[in-house]
C-alpha cells in the first residue's frame, strides 16, 4: 500500500450546494436518553458545562447569603462554628473550582469550534469525558457537604489542621479525593483545548488571525496542564498522611507543613489567572463588537495574556509572606507580583482605547464588559498593594484580602461571564435576552457588588480577621458588616433577575437571526442555533475579522465563507498546521460514544471505594475503567486508524 | 477558482504517523505527567534541603538491583524503538518482535523492582524519607504498568495486522509514552540512588 491510497482531494462546494441533509444525518445526536449519555457534540457539552456551573454558582451564592445573615450583626448564633467552617470552605471550593473555571470551559467548548471554523473539538469523546468527570467530582464533593462532612479547613486546606489528628472524620477525605478527581477533568479538558487550538483551525487562520478570546483559554489550558498535577499531588500526599500514616506534613516526624503551602500555591496562583484570562478574552472579543471597531492592540493583548501567565507562575509565595520565609525569596516574589500589573494594564488600556476610539452601542452586554474594567482596576490596585510584603503583613487574613479576592473573581469572572451570556445567548438558543430586564439585571448586580465589597476593604483595614464565625460588638465593624450583607442580597437579586431573564427569553425572546450584533467572527456566519455540523462548508479565512472585511477594507483579500470544503465522507473536519493554518490532513472524527460516561461512572465508583476503604470496589472499578479505555482506543477502520483503511 | 486560492492538493485521510491529533494528545500527557514527577522530585529535594543529610537513612539505596534494572529498561526502550523503525520499512514482523521483547523486559523491571521493595527495611509510614521513596517509586511503577498495558495493546493490534508504514500512530504514541517512562526512571534513579553520593 502506498501513501496515495489513503489520500483524497477534498471537494469544494458553495455553501448553497452543500449537502446539508447528509451532513445533518452524519453529525446529529440520537434523540432521547441514548443521545443524552453518548453525545460528543461540543455545543451540547458546552451548554451542559454552562448550566451545571451556573447551578454551582447559585449553590455557592446561597452559602454566601447564609454567612452574610450570620455576619449581618454582631454576636449572631444562626450558625455553629463548625457549620460556619464548612460553609466558607464549601463556598470557596464551589466558586473557585466548580463554578469559575467550568463556566469558562463551557463557553470555550461551545464557541471554539465555531469561532475557529471547525466541526468539533480535536477530541470530542475526551470533551464528553471532561464534562462527566466534572459533574461526578462536583457531586462527590457535595455528597460530603450534604452528609455534614464538607471541607472545613478553608478552600486552601492548610495542614496541620487538615491532618487526621486535628480533623478526623471524612470531611478532608471527601475534599482530597474529590479534588484529585476534578483534576482529571481539568487536565483532559486543557489538553483538548491545546490540541484544538494547534490543529483544528480553519484554513488560512494563521496564528495572528486567531480570535482574541482563544488566547485566554489557550494560556489557561497550557498552565493547567503544568500546574494541576501540583495540587493533585498535594491532596494525594495529604490523603496518604491521613490514611496510611505517611509523614509528609507531620511536624513531629520530620514532615513539612510549608510543603503543602508551596504545592498548593504553585497551583493556586496560576489557577487564579486560569479563571480570569479566558474571561478577559471574552471581554476582548465582545467589547469591540459594541464599540463597532476591532480591538485596539490585538498583538499586545495576546502577548500580555501569555506574559501574565508566565509571570503568574512565579508569584505563588505572595500567599506565604507571613510564614517566615527568607527575605531574599520574599523580595523576588514581591517584585514579580508587582511587575505583573504591567501586562494586566496593557489589556486595560487596550479596552479603554477601544471604547474611546469606537462608537459604543450601550447594550447590557456592553455594560457588563465595560464595568468589568472598573472592577478589574479596583481589584488590581488592592492586589498591587498586598504584593508589597509589609502591607501584606498588615492585611493578610483580614477582610481586606476577602474584598480584593471578590473584586477580582466577581469583577473579572462573573461580570464577563454574564456579559458573555447576553452576547452569545442568541447564538446558543436563537433568541435574544431581554434588554430592559437586562438593565435591571446589570444595575442591581453592579450596585450590589460594590455595596457588598467596597466597604469590606475598610472592614479589613479596621482589623476584622477573615473566617471568624461571629464578632463582638463595639469593634467598629457593625455597620460595615450590615452594609456588606445588604449588598450581598442586592447582588443575589441581580443574579435572580438574570435567571428570570434566561427562563423567560428561552420561550419568548426576540428571534435573533444569524448575526444580531453584526459581529466579525465566524460563529456569527452560521444559523442560530448552529446545525450539528456547524459549517456546511469549512470557511477559508483571510483576516482576523472575516465578517467585517468589506467595512474595514484592510486589504484586498476576502475570506471565503460561502464556499469551502464539504468533507462529507463520514464525520470529518480539516487539520491545519499550528502556525500558518495550512491544511495538512483530513481528520476523521469519532461517532457518539458511551465510553466517556462508563469511564466516569467507573472512576466515581473507584474514588468512592478509596474514600470508604472498600479496596475491592476500587480494584473492580479500575478494571472497568481500563476496559472502557481499551474499547475507546481500539483502532477503527472508519476512523482511518487501521492499515488498509482506504478513504471511507 | 476557489481551488486555486485554497491550493489544496491531495490530503491524507485519518491519522498517519505523527500528524493525527492523537500524537499531540500524547505530548500533552507527557507534559502534564512530566510536571507531576517534577513536583514529586521537588518535594523530595525540599525535605533533603530542609533537613540535610541526616534525613536520609544511613544505609543508602543499593545499585545491586537498581542498576541492572535501569539497563533492562533502557534495552526495553531500544527494542520498542527498533520495532517501530522496522514498521517504517514495512517489516511488520520486526515490529511484533520489538514490542514483544520490550514487553518482556518491562515486566522483568516490575518484578525486580517488587523484589527490591520487599527487601527494604522500612515501610511507607516509617519516616518522611520512606513515605517519599515509596510514593515516588510507586507513581513511577504505576506509570510503568500503564506503559506495559499500552505495549500489550500495541502488540495485540500489531498481531491483528492493524498497522503498516503509514497507519502507525498507536505504535509511535505508545513508544513516546514508553520513552517518557524511561526518562522519568532515569530522573528517579539519579535522585534516589546516585545523588546521595554527591553529598
Amino acid at each position: 500500500m502506498t501513501v496515495s491510497d489513503i489520500e483524497r482531494t477534498p471537494e469544494i462546494f458553495p455553501a448553497s450546494a452543500a449537502p446539508g441533509r447528509r451532513l445533518e444525518e452524519i453529525w446529529k445526536t440520537e434523540p432521547g436518553l441514548a443521545g443524552w449519555f453518548s453525545t460528543v457534540d461540543h455545543k451540547e457539552i458546552g451548554k451542559r458545562y454552562i448550566v451545571t456551573a451556573l447551578i454551582f454558582l447559585v449553590l455557592g451564592g446561597i452559602e454566601a447569603l447564609v454567612m452574610r445573615v450570620q455576619l449581618a450583626r454582631p454576636n449572631q448564633q444562626l450558625l455553629t462554628p463548625e457549620q460556619y467552617n464548612q460553609l466558607f470552605s464549601t463556598h470557596g471550593m464551589t466558586m473557585i473550582f466548580l463554578y469559575a473555571l467550568p463556566i469558562l470551559s463551557g463557553f470555550s467548548n461551545y464557541l471554539w469550534p465555531l469561532i475557529l471554523g471547525s466541526r468539533d473539538m480535536a477530541f470530542p469523546r475526551l470533551n464528553a469525558l471532561s464534562y462527566w468527570i466534572y459533574l461526578a467530582s462536583g457531586i462527590f464533593m457535595y455528597a460530603g457537604f450534604v452528609i455534614g462532612a464538607g471541607p472545613n479547613a478553608g478552600w486552601f486546606n492548610y495542614v496541620p489542621y487538615a491532618e487526621s489528628q486535628y480533623n478526623p472524620g471524612l470531611n478532608i477525605d471527601f475534599y482530597s479525593l474529590g479534588m484529585i478527581f476534578l483534576g482529571i477533568s481539568t487536565t483532559v479538558g486543557s489538553a483538548n483545548f491545546v490540541v484544538t487550538f494547534l490543529r483544528t483551525r480553519a484554513p488560512g487562520m494563521s496564528i495572528n488571525r486567531v480570535p482574541i478570546m482563544t488566547w485566554g483559554t489557550l494560556t489557561a489550558s497550557v498552565a493547567n496542564l503544568l500546574v494541576v498535577p501540583s495540587v493533585s499531588l498535594a491532596f494525594f500526599l495529604l490523603w496518604m498522611d491521613r490514611q496510611f500514616a505517611a509523614h509528609f506534613f507531620d511536624v513531629s516526624e520530620q514532615g513539612q507543613p510549608l510543603l503543602w503551602q508551596h504545592l498548593f500555591w504553585i497551583f493556586g496562583h496560576p489557577w487564579v489567572y486560569a479563571i480570569v484570562l479566558p474571561a478577559m478574552g471574552m471581554v476582548s472579543e465582545g467589547l469591540p463588537v459594541f464599540c463597532r471597531r476591532p480591538l485596539v492592540g490585538y498583538a499586545p493583548v495576546a502577548l500580555s495574556t501569555v506574559a501574565t501567565m508566565i509571570l503568574g507562575s512565579g508569584v505563588w509565595v505572595h500567599h506565604m509572606f507571613a510564614t517566615g520565609l527568607p527575605n531574599l525569596a520574599m523580595s523576588f516574589f514581591s517584585g514579580a507580583s508587582i511587575i505583573i500589573s504591567v501586562p494586566s494594564a496593557v489589556a486595560v488600556f487596550a479596552w479603554i482605547a477601544t471604547i474611546w476610539l469606537g462608537r459604543p452601542v450601550i447594550t447590557t452586554a456592553f455594560l457588563f464588559f465595560a464595568s468589568m474594567i472598573v472592577l478589574f482596576v479596583i481589584g488590581g490596585v488592592s492586589g498591587f498593594m498586598t504584593a508589597s510584603v509589609p502591607v501584606d503583613w498588615q492585611l493578610t487574613d483580614t477582610y481586606f484580602i476577602v474584598a480584593h479576592m471578590h473584586y477580582t473573581l466577581i469583577g473579572i469572572n462573573v461580570f464577563p461571564v454574564v456579559g458573555a451570556l447576553y452576547y452569545w445567548f442568541p447564538k446558543m438558543t436563537g433568541r435574544m435576552l431581554d434588554e430592559r430586564l437586562g438593565r435591571w439585571n446589570f444595575w442591581t448586580m453592579f450596585i450590589g457588588m460594590n455595596l457588598a465589597f467596597l466597604p469590606m476593604h475598610l472592614t479589613g483595614l479596621f482589623g476584622m480577621p477573615r473566617r471568624v464565625y461571629t464578632f463582638p460588638d463595639g469593634m467598629g465593624w457593625d455597620w460595615l458588616n450590615l452594609i456588606t450583607s445588604l449588598g450581598a442580597f442586592l447582588f443575589a437579586i441581580g443574579v435572580l433577575l438574570l435567571l428570570v431573564n434566561v427562563a423567560s427569553s428561552l420561550r419568548r425572546g426576540r428571534i435573533a437571526g444569524a448575526n444580531p450584533w453584526d459581529a466579525a467572527t465566524l460563529e456569527w456566519s452560521v444559523p442560530s442555533p448552529p446545525p450539528p455540523y456547524n459549517f456546511a462548508v469549512i470557511p477559508r479565512v483571510a483576516s482576523g475579522h472575516p465578517l467585517w472585511e468589506d467595512q474595514l477594507r484592510e486589504s484586498e483579500q476576502r475570506s471565503s465563507i460561502g464556499e469551502g470544503l464539504v468533507l462529507d465522507h463520514g464525520r470529518e473536519t480539516i487539520a491545519t498546521s499550528p502556525l500558518d493554518g495550512d491544511p495538512d490532513l483530513i481528520l476523521k472524527m469519532p461517532e457518539d460514544s458511551y465510553a466517556p460516561f462508563i469511564l466516569t461512572v467507573a472512576s466515581a465508583a473507584g474514588f468512592a471505594g478509596l474514600l470508604v476503604h472498600w479496596w475491592w470496589l476500587a480494584a473492580v472499578s479500575g478494571l472497568v475503567a481500563v476496559l472502557a479505555m481499551i474499547l475507546w482506543l481500539w483502532p477503527e477502520r472508519r476512523l482511518g486508524q487501521v492499515a488498509g483503511a482506504v478513504d471511507g | 477558482m476557489a481551488d486555486a486560492t485554497l491550493g489544496l492538493g491531495r490530503l491524507p485521510v485519518g491519522a498517519i504517523e505523527r500528524r493525527g491529533v492523537g500524537w499531540w494528545g500524547m505530548l500533552c500527557v507527557i507534559a502534564t505527567e512530566g510536571a507531576l514527577f517534577a513536583y514529586l522530585l521537588f518535594s523530595y529535594y525540599y525535605y533533603d534541603v530542609q533537613f540535610g543529610e541526616g534525613w536520609r537513612p544511613s544505609e543508602l539505596p543499593s545499585f545491586r538491583l537498581s542498576l541492572p534494572n535501569t539497563i533492562i529498561l533502557l534495552l526495553s526502550n531500544l527494542a520498542a524503538w527498533a520495532g517501530a523503525r522496522g514498521l517504517k520499512r514495512g517489516a511488520r514482523r520486526e515490529l511484533i518482535a520489538g514490542i514483544a521483547v520490550a514487553l518482556i523486559l518491562g515486566t522483568a523491571f516490575v518484578v525486580l523492582q517488587a523484589i527490591e521493595w520487599r527487601q527494604k527495611s522500612f515501610s511507607v509510614s516509617s519516616s518522611t524519607y520512606s513515605s517519599m521513596y515509596f510514593t515516588v517509586c510507586g507513581f513511577h511503577m504505576a506509570h510503568l504498568v500503564a506503559g506495559i498495558l499500552i505495549l500489550l495493546m500495541v502488540l495485540i493490534w500489531s498481531t491483528l495486522g492493524y498497522f503498516d508504514r503509514w497507519r502507525n500512530a498507536p505504535v509511535l504514541i505508545g513508544n513516546a509514552y514508553w520513552h517518557f517512562v524511561l526518562a522519568v526512571w532515569l530522573a528517579v534513579f539519579l535522585t534516589f540512588y546516585v545523588a546521595p553520593y554527591w553529598g
